[in-house]
């Protein structure tokens, strides 16, 4: 499909038309992906280089090496897509790989910045970069398996209850774990400690809540736009079809409120309203969530401290800077920003270890210092493509239900990064979240790796051709066979 | 060191480029917009074609609008069985609703027992009729049509 349309074919459109054609094989375009993913482990190398050379470390040819091992790990995930996805689309996982190498770099850079720092308590930096890499092979090792254990994304849609109540117990689990298994970390109650594993259950809560909404959607949607009374102008529906949205949507939202996980509530908003807008096409649905939202934030405005002094900070961090909790955090980014300006200070260059939190909630406040605007505008618009191509894998895969996931996975991660950049940035009060593939976070690196799974699966339904009917038994042609042609009498 | 930089973002750049130049054949899909409602385009598509055929089926109301699926020859099939061409998941839809082939030139639509019916334009399909350009297929609350 890349390539230029010949005048006879007609439209870029009809050829993309083609490509879903029952009868024509499609390219698969697994060339162009590996191409794609050499470009981008050869620019995560140089990355690794420049990092090296600011930081004034001597270069040797283990940075080569590092860059073939990360081209060898994305390899095998390009294997498994050709293997078990083959007509899945080109450009989603050239895209995470970028993502990710970026990331990787920018933790083994924020590492060599606080390299022997000691902080109050007397613990001492921890590098992280390692365990990241190690992270990124078990989400690739587990993208391999969704593959291959899934060959048909429709069959999610039968354990739709199912996966909603594991995603709901997985959600509340660390909440009600007491404290040796599920610490309190920064305030929040969202982890598991498994051995020197920890875990965010929530983040593969996210997935399999979304699998529900979907599959609920699915089913129910007829109802969602005939049955019911009619108010205000709008239809609404009866409340035993919306009972089970609603209560998993208000149990969801409250459980992270009250984990003190505000990022997560609030990306979790976002996207059963948008599956629900995507399901029933009603903008009124939107209003409505957005009514609900507005009076909810303000409620929890009231009720929250922690909550109050988000906003506070927002508001002023620089004149909050001082104050324990205050805008400390949010105006070094900002100042971390200004510094790097238009073209930024260069990869290893600036000064993340001014920055709190700089490898995981404020990550992209280092890449736009280091890679200034210029930089910062091309990893959103890396972004940007991404959720462009999950979003057209949702717009051309032919059931309802892949529709609805894949728009919600491609919906999420944008979110995702709108709540991530726009806190870092203070466009919105900062709310504690990663960025998707970029932050430290092994989590969220595989709940991530998932998503990309499921969203390569419904784009390889949407471009694969259509199974070929059953095979009819030959007949001969109709003049050669053992009867007598009668001609139809005028 | 300022080269190194400005390379950097120019290849980072050249990357995102090189992504959207894999995705740009979509890219007019996406939106909505065929090229060929372009007078240039136009013109091409029919001094090549010469005839109007119907060259693929467009979904134009219900749950599945804006789906395109491109006609090759072979025969569609339109229901809620999953092995469906266009796969319904209406309940006014039956499990083999309706199969839309190809005879000679023309495309014709013929009903396979539906318990709602298939609607040609208002006439209900009882015996298989051709389907000319742009005249809406109504099954269930789906709403095909023919598009060249």
């Amino acid at each position: 499909m890349g390539s230029p349309v010949p005048a006879g074919e007609g439209s870029p459109g009809a050829s993309v038309a083609t490509s879903t054609s029952p009868g024509l094989r499609p390219p698969t375009r697994r060339g162009t992906e590996l191409v794609m993913l050499s470009f981008a482990a050869g620019l995560v190398t140089l990355a690794l280089i420049l990092v090296e050379l600011n930081q004034e470390r001597s270069l040797s040819l283990r940075v080569l090496y590092l860059g073939l091992a990360y081209l060898g790990l994305f390899a095998c995930a390009h294997l498994a897509v050709r293997r078990w996805a083959p007509y899945a689309d080109a450009a989603i996982l050239p895209c995470v790989a970028l993502l990710n190498g970026l990331g990787l770099v920018v933790i083994h850079r924020i590492d060599l910045a606080m390299e022997g720092t000691v902080f109050l308590d007397g613990s001492t930096w921890d590098p992280v970069a390692f365990k990241q890499v190690i992270w990124t092979a078990i989400g690739l090792v587990l993208f391999a398996a969704t593959l291959k254990f899934l060959s048909d994304h429709r069959t999610l849609a039968r354990f739709g209850y199912t996966f909603g109540l594991i995603g709901l117990v997985a959600l509340m689990l660390p909440g009600v774990l007491p404290g040796f298994i599920a610490p309190e970390i920064n305030g929040a109650k969202i982890w598991l400690r498994l051995g020197p594993l920890s875990l965010q259950p929530g983040e593969f809560a996210k997935i399999l809540l979304m699998v529900f909404f979907a599959a609920f959607l699915v089913s129910k949607r007829d109802l969602f736009t005939t049955a019911g009374r009619r108010f205000l102008g709008m239809d609404l529906p009866r409340a035993r079809d919306l009972g089970p949205l609603f209560a998993a949507w208000g149990v969801t939202v409250a459980v992270m409120v009250l984990q003190k996980d505000l990022g997560s509530s609030l990306l979790f908003f976002g996207i059963v309203l948008v599956l629900l807008y995507v399901a029933t096409e009603r903008a009124a649905w939107v209003v409505l969530g957005l009514g609900l939202f507005s009076g909810g934030a303000i409620v929890a405005w009231k009720l929250f401290a922690h909550v109050q002094q988000r906003v506070a900070n927002w508001q002023d961090p620089i004149g909050r800077y001082e104050r324990i909790g205050g805008g400390y955090q949010i105006s070094q980014s900002l100042f971390g920003l200004a510094t790097g300006g238009i073209g930024g200070a260069g990869l290893g260059a600036g000064r993340p270890e001014m920055i709190p939190e700089a490898n995981t909630d404020f990550i992209t406040a280092v890449i736009g210092e280091e890679l200034g605007f210029v930089g910062f505008a091309a990893l959103l618009l890396i972004y940007m493509i991404f959720a462009l191509r999950g979003l057209r894998s949702a717009i051309a895969v032919r059931d309802s239900f892949g529709k609805l996931l894949g728009g919600g996975l491609a919906f999420a991660v944008c979110f995702q990064v709108f709540i991530v950049v726009g806190g870092v940035t203070k466009l919105i009060p900062m709310t504690g979240i990663t960025a998707p593939f970029l932050s430290y976070g092994g989590s969220s690196l595989l709940a991530n790796y998932i998503l990309v799974a499921l969203l390569l699966r419904i784009s390889a339904a949407a471009r694969a051709p259509q199974r070929a009917p059953k095979p009819k038994p030959q007949q001969p042609a109709i003049a050669d066979q053992h009867t007598v042609m009668v001609e139809r009498p005028k | 060191m300022q080269l190194t930089r400005a390379g950097f973002l120019v290849l980072l750049w050249l990357f995102v480029l090189a992504a959207l130049r894999v995705v740009r054949s979509d890219l007019y899909a996406a939106s909505g917009l065929r090229a060929s409602g372009l007078p240039g385009f136009r013109r091409s598509e029919k001094s090549a074609r010469g005839s109007k055929a119907p060259r693929q089926l467009v979904v134009t109301h219900g749950a599945l609008t804006g789906t395109r699926i491109s006609l090759d020859g072979r025969p569609i099939l339109i229901g809620r069985a999953d092995d469906s061409t266009l796969v319904l998941d209406d309940d006014f839809a039956s499990t083999r609703h309706a199969r839309l082939s190809m005879r000679g030139t023309d495309w014709y639509v013929e009903d396979l027992g539906s318990t709602n019916g298939t609607y040609l334009d208002r006439a209900k399909v009882t015996a298989p009729l051709r389907v000319p350009l742009g005249t809406p297929i109504r099954i269930g609350k789906t709403v095909i049509e023919l598009r060249s």
